[in-house]
């Protein structure tokens, strides 16, 4: 089995990033902007609703149970999908997902090359299909996990042309670039920079910077696709056991179309998506709107089971992917991991997130939940710079609409990581290592830490100018260049304390102040 | 009171004033401060950097410390959440059942300073003076991992003499985090100048706080941007709260010049 997430194998740690993307004044002052006005939508969203709290303990619990019995639950999506008249394809990694899209589309191509037309009943279903058409299309509706999995080059390698739909999407695959966020993947980009994108890539001579402008263009452009294209690729927010139909909110629309317009709807599903019942989406479909876009209810909320004789598409496959996720099972920390139902609201709420935008992190899982998802999706080889991009400061956990608690996770990961470089010589021999066995030698022994007190304050002497440390070696090199620190005072408190105890008795006066 | 003081091993070095003010304001209030010399760390800065075996032996060694204490104050609520948050899973990862008990009886014992003077002595005026203009930064671990809550406000409110300013964006994190102040060093420091954008705008002479780690990464950013004069004092509640007419807490005593021999 190879795991891939989307280009984490080949990118760099998370601090060379950042720091490329602290330069960066014009992508910075965008994610600022759009973070902020997502999460004050989302706090006015959650400050009506009483009963928010209760919300996320009853997600946290269906998902935790879902999650416990996933093989049944796997199992029933997939009899109820197929009873339904689906097709489900069962993919260990990104390359078996990859190799299933494209043998379906590829069959699918085969079958509508010549015939025109959407949504009409295949007459043919059985034959054979040995010629493949010359130039494939597909159209597609955001889906991460797509992305995860590198669908759009797998299936350009293949001749195959992917059109994404999502304005978001779309601005990214236009700019070739890489969504820096998993709601609002062209977050970084504003409205002038996106107009530039439409000009060079739609062949117009004239475009408006307003909101109206841009979206009217891409509806223009996208018109042509969702009436032409016979095959539709979709994520899925949520797959429900009990009826085996699938469930996708969107804002903008195209998701509907993508669904219900092509002949042929190829679902791609990561497993931890399933929950048991229809009637538990009156929980997540409260809970995801409002820590996504701040809104009550998604514009569009499309559920759909199977296939239906005349309407919508009459070929409906899912692909229930795996690509490191069971993997991720054992371990109780690990798991809660997967209760994730992609709102974002920890990325808007990270301060780390706001100030590098979503590329630091080098995966398209960003912020809190990308720190956490990544390196443990890719087994721990990968970004596993991300869990020490963070200052544990909670407030992920707090916004995370199915209690999710991410500093704690992260905790759990630099914990294994620690183990794990420890395990190599170069690892126990690094610098941090060191110094923080040597520091636990010294905890753990107050004399020796008494010492090492007093010969700090006698050392720092090399480095002290005006009652502060400049150029500190080391890792405190880290602080020093962007801080200063003040030297250590004269005494520490436990020498102040051994000394008032002892003087007082004599009558010395002694002052908390000095 | 009998009231033990867990003094955290980063105060004991570079902050005893306010490990003295703790003691002085305790005394002052009647109670008796016991320090037992031979507390070090509560494992923080190991655990949260992933040297999760290393932190362990200090852990036993503090709970055993702190047996016999009836009361345990410290003046550092990320220490507490440390305490809180990972000690019983420690226990638990250890499969330690003889340290889960300790555990388990000594949660209980421990009060942050704020928690301490509000919850177990049932004070929010204390007596203090402190004639100055003071914003409160309510660190990530105080607001979200203790809920400490409106206790600081309350005690800030009950001090003789104290503007209280408001500061904008008071829930954001300083950067600080630990040892994510000098692994993500850029980044952090990012987050530090959002943070002294906003106590800069609250226009107050001090900026109050439950952890000196993030006022020592605030300070440390202002010091870099202002150099040592005029500048913002930052300053722990405990520190404030043992002000009084008699003795008060001036802005000279916490100059950075001078205070090495």
């Amino acid at each position: 089995m190879t795991v891939r997430v989307g280009h984490t194998a080949e990118k760099p740690a998370f601090p060379i990033l950042a720091h490329e993307l602290l330069q960066d004044d014009q992508t910075r002052r965008n994610v600022r902007h759009a973070t902020n006005v997502i999460r004050n939508k989302r706090a006015l969203r959650v400050e009506e609703m009483p009963d928010w709290q209760d919300l996320r303990t009853t997600a946290h619990a269906i998902k935790t149970h879902t999650l416990l019995h996933l093989p049944h639950y796997l199992e029933e999506f997939e009899r109820n999908c197929i009873r339904a008249g689906g097709q489900v394809h069962w993919a260990r990694d990104a390359d078996e997902a990859n190799t299933i899209a494209i043998q379906l589309i590829q069959q699918a191509a085969a079958r509508q090359s010549g015939v025109k037309g959407h949504a009409q009943p295949s007459d043919r279903p059985s034959s054979p299909y040995p010629s493949v058409p010359a130039h494939a299309e597909v159209i597609k509706v955001k889906t991460m996990t797509s992305d995860e999995i590198g669908m759009n080059h797998a299936l350009e390698q293949r001749g195959i042309t992917p059109w994404e739909t999502d304005l978001a999407d779309m601005i990214v695959q236009m700019g070739k670039d890489e969504p820096s966020h998993i709601v609002v993947p062209a977050l970084h980009k504003n409205r002038h920079q996106v107009r530039e994108l439409f000009l060079q890539n739609m062949g117009l001579t004239e475009l408006g910077t307003e909101a109206e402008d841009l979206t009217g263009a891409a509806r223009h452009y996208l018109r042509k696709k969702f009436l032409e294209v016979g095959i539709g690729i979709s994520g899925a927010n949520f797959a429900i056991a009990e009826t085996g139909s699938v469930c996708v909110v969107e804002s903008e629309g195209n998701g509907r179309m993508c669904v219900t317009m092509p002949k042929t709807l190829i679902t791609l599903i990561g497993i931890e998506k399933v929950i048991p019942k229809f009637d538990d989406l009156e929980v997540f479909l409260q809970l995801l709107p409002r820590s996504a876009t701040g809104e009550r209810m998604n514009p569009y909320n499309s559920i759909w089971t199977g296939v239906t004789h005349g309407d919508g598409p009459q070929e409906f496959h899912v692909i229930l992917l795996d690509n490191g996720r069971t993997r991720m099972m054992a371990n109780v920390r690990e798991r809660e991991t997967l209760n994730c139902i992609r709102c974002g609201a920890c990325l808007n709420q990270c301060p780390v997130y706001r100030e590098t935008g979503g590329h630091a992190y080098g995966s398209i899982y960003s912020g809190p939940i990308g720190a956490i998802l990544s390196p443990q999706l890719n087994g721990m080889k990968y970004s596993r710079s991300l869990p020490y991009a963070s200052s544990l400061c909670g407030a992920c956990y707090e916004v995370c609409p199915v209690k999710i608690n991410i500093p704690e996770t992260l905790i759990h990961l630099r914990g294994k990581i620690v183990e794990q470089d420890q395990n190599t010589l170069a690892g126990k021999l690094s610098q941090e290592s060191m110094g923080m066995k040597m520091a636990a030698h010294l905890f753990e022994h107050p004399k020796q830490y008494e010492a090492a007190q007093r010969l700090a304050r006698t050392g720092q002497g090399l480095f002290e100018k005006d009652g502060k440390l400049v150029n500190l070696p080391g890792m405190a090199a880290g602080w020093t260049q962007y801080r200063d620190l003040r030297a250590l005072p004269k005494q520490s408190f436990r020498e102040w304390w051994k000394r008032s105890r002892t003087n007082r008795g004599d009558g010395s006066n002694w002052s908390g102040n000095d | 009171m009998r009231i033990h003081l867990f003094i955290a091993c980063y105060n004991d070095t570079l902050f005893p004033r306010t490990g003295m003010a703790v003691v002085n304001l305790l005394e002052r209030l009647g109670h008796e401060v016991v320090f037992p010399t031979s507390q070090t760390c509560c494992g923080q800065m190991h655990y949260n950097t992933g040297y999760h075996a290393e932190a362990l032996p200090i852990v036993q060694k503090l709970l055993h410390e702190f047996l016999d204490a009836e009361t345990i104050v410290v003046p550092s609520a990320s220490c507490v959440a440390m305490m809180r948050d990972h000690y019983e899973l420690m226990a638990h990862n250890a499969n330690d059942l003889h340290m889960m008990g300790d555990v388990k009886s000594f949660l209980p014992r421990v009060f942050e300073f704020s928690e301490l003077i509000t919850d177990k002595l049932g004070l929010t005026d204390v007596g203090a003076y402190f004639p100055h203009r003071v914003t409160y930064h309510p660190s990530c671990h105080s607001l979200r991992l203790l809920n400490v809550g409106d206790r600081p406000m309350r005690l800030l409110q009950g001090v003789e003499g104290l503007e209280y300013t408001p500061m904008e964006g008071s829930d954001q994190c300083c950067g600080f985090g630990g040892t994510f102040a000098v692994k993500n060093a850029e980044v952090s420091s990012a987050m530090l100048a959002d943070k002294i954008g906003c106590v800069k705008k609250s226009n107050a002479e001090f900026v109050a706080a439950l952890d000196n780690s993030c006022l020592m990464q605030i300070d440390g950013g202002l010091h870099r941007e202002m150099g040592s004069r005029d500048r913002i004092r930052p300053v722990h509640l405990a520190e404030i709260l043992n002000s009084t007419r008699d003795n008060p807490l001036t802005a000279e005593a916490l100059a950075w010049e001078g205070a090495t021999a």
